[in-house]
């Protein structure tokens, strides 16, 4: 399994053609307590960089970003009930959804950890 | 939170002092102001549940003095400023000349004066409108070297009567009362009162003297510092209006559903700006109404949202709402028209593209847990 980050504090982990999508802990820390989220369900296409999930915290309602394209295969339904799994778990329970990729190749622009561990340093 | 400012963000007296604890800092009103520390739904709920200290000295503290100010005041607010006896507050309204709202304030009797509390985001407007509205022979004086502090929540009187002296105990003050006294031996004017539906303080100080009161305020068991998130989200349920957001120019009285701001006499006296249209609305209802909304499901639904009626069409407009962390649901505050506006009733909300259910809810959504002391 590879793990990868986006600048927008996506993380996707993928093994094979499928892959695990979620936010990492730097950015629940910065959205601070979250109360909503919507994933897409399965079957929904995304599209790299374009809206796939909406989350909301106390203060303000943000959008989560597909990190690659492809077809969601699972959404997480435990978010529905208790949204704080994103605060608490946002790298283990608390992933929004799991995709098909569909052009591996979109990994190639994305962080590994310790690129993204530099990169929010820098923030 | 993004209150973009194209000016330069001054720091408020307990700046350094809330980075140490911790906050983070965002800009507010022109200022840096902490949002948050701990988390809002934590220091939330130790709020309803304990006591907390907010900084709120980005408000505008005035005292206005001098002869013929109570008949001065009365001809830009519609309270019965001549009513307010020594150690009194009242909740007004300073009106435009068409009724609509230009603040919401908290005016008290000092023994010197009236001391003026206005909202932070249009202090310099206010202070503006008064200079220009008000005879030569009242003085108004910013007292911008003084520190606002609020102390909120059950265990408030407690926490702060354990450091404050005076000629009286501090349990002499009911609600919306004030009076001098001494904390940490420091001069303070402190009122029962505040902005979260809880018994609570405000207690102006020196600002220099800000940072020591908030340290020992902080060090009693039943306090922590309590950022403006969850001011928010506490006013939220307490029903109370945010000035910019509930309330606005484009609002009067009667739609922001402040009736009790218009006092009995000056209803029936007038002389304060927008009477005929206030009193014209009082009697035969507004347009538009403030209303208190339950909406369905877990998603907040926010400032900017629109009300819709039957077909669809935009009809009222969101001006606060959030997640209630006490209820845990979403609650907002709404324009409707009045047809709307009767508890129970059932509206359709539309937010980015997705339609919501909201009921009409009377407010507070949160009982008030305010300290009366009769006489």
């Amino acid at each position: 399994m590879s793990l990868y980050f986006t600048r927008e504090h996506e993380w996707i982990a993928v093994e094979g053609d499928s892959a695990t999508v979620g936010i990492t802990d730097y950015a629940q820390a910065q959205l601070g307590d979250i109360v909503f989220v919507e994933v897409p369900p399965a079957g929904t296409p995304v599209e790299k960089g374009k809206e796939a999930a909406v989350v909301e915290s106390v203060k303000a309602a943000s959008d989560v970003y597909a990190p690659v394209s492809g077809t969601v295969t699972e959404a997480n339904g435990a978010l529905a009930d208790d949204p704080s799994l994103v605060n608490s778990s946002p790298e283990d329970d608390g992933w929004f959804f799991k995709l098909t990729l569909a052009d591996p190749s979109e990994l190639d622009g994305l962080m590994d950890a310790a690129a993204y561990k530099a990169f929010c340093e820098s923030l | 939170m993004s209150e973009e400012q194209a000016i330069p963000i001054q720091s408020l007296p307990l700046d350094g002092w809330h980075r140490a604890q911790g906050a983070r800092m965002v800009p507010f009103a022109g200022y840096a102001m902490p949002i948050q520390y701990e988390g809002i739904i934590a220091e939330h709920l130790w709020t309803r549940g304990s006591a907390g200290l907010f900084d709120v000295s980005h408000m505008g503290q005035l005292l206005l003095s001098g002869d013929g100010l109570d008949e001065a005041l009365e001809a830009l607010v519609p309270a019965d400023v001549k009513g307010i006896g020594v150690g009194r507050m009242r909740y007004s309204l300073l009106l435009a000349d068409n009724g609509g709202i230009l603040d919401d304030l908290m005016l008290c009797r000092w023994p010197e004066g009236i001391y003026v509390v206005v909202n932070g985001a249009v202090k310099y407007d206010d202070i503006a409108h008064l200079h220009e509205h008000l005879p030569e022979a009242i003085t108004l004086n910013h007292m911008d070297e003084r520190a606002l502090l609020a102390l909120q929540g059950p265990k408030a009187a407690d926490a702060l009567a354990r450091h404050v002296t005076g000629d009286r105990p501090l349990d002499t003050l009911g609600f919306m009362t004030g009076g001098r006294f001494a904390i940490g031996g420091v001069d303070a004017w402190i009122s029962r009162s505040g902005y979260t539906g809880e018994d609570g303080f405000e207690i102006s100080i020196p600002a220099e003297e800000a940072e020591r009161i908030a340290t020992l305020l902080c060090g009693e068991p039943e306090v922590k510092p309590i950022g403006l998130g969850a001011r928010d989200s506490l006013r939220l349920e307490a029903g109370l209006p945010l000035y910019g957001h509930d309330l606005d120019a484009e609002t009067t009285p009667v739609m922001a559903d402040l009736g009790f701001a218009l006092s009995k006499r000056r209803r029936e006296e007038g002389g304060f700006p927008g009477y005929a249209r206030i009193m014209q609305e009082r009697a035969d209802g507004a347009v538009a109404k403030r209303v208190g909304l339950t909406v369905e499901g877990r998603q907040p639904v926010r400032e900017g949202a629109v009300v819709l009626d039957g077909e669809g069409n935009e009809v009222g407009k969101v001006t606060s709402g959030g997640f209630s962390p006490s209820l845990q649901v979403p609650i907002a505050m709404a324009y409707v028209p009045a047809a709307l506006a009767s508890a129970g009733t059932k509206v359709t909300l539309g937010q980015r593209g997705k339609l919501f259910t909201g009921t009409v809810t009377p407010m507070p959504f949160v009982p008030h847990n305010y300290v009366r002391k009769g006489g």
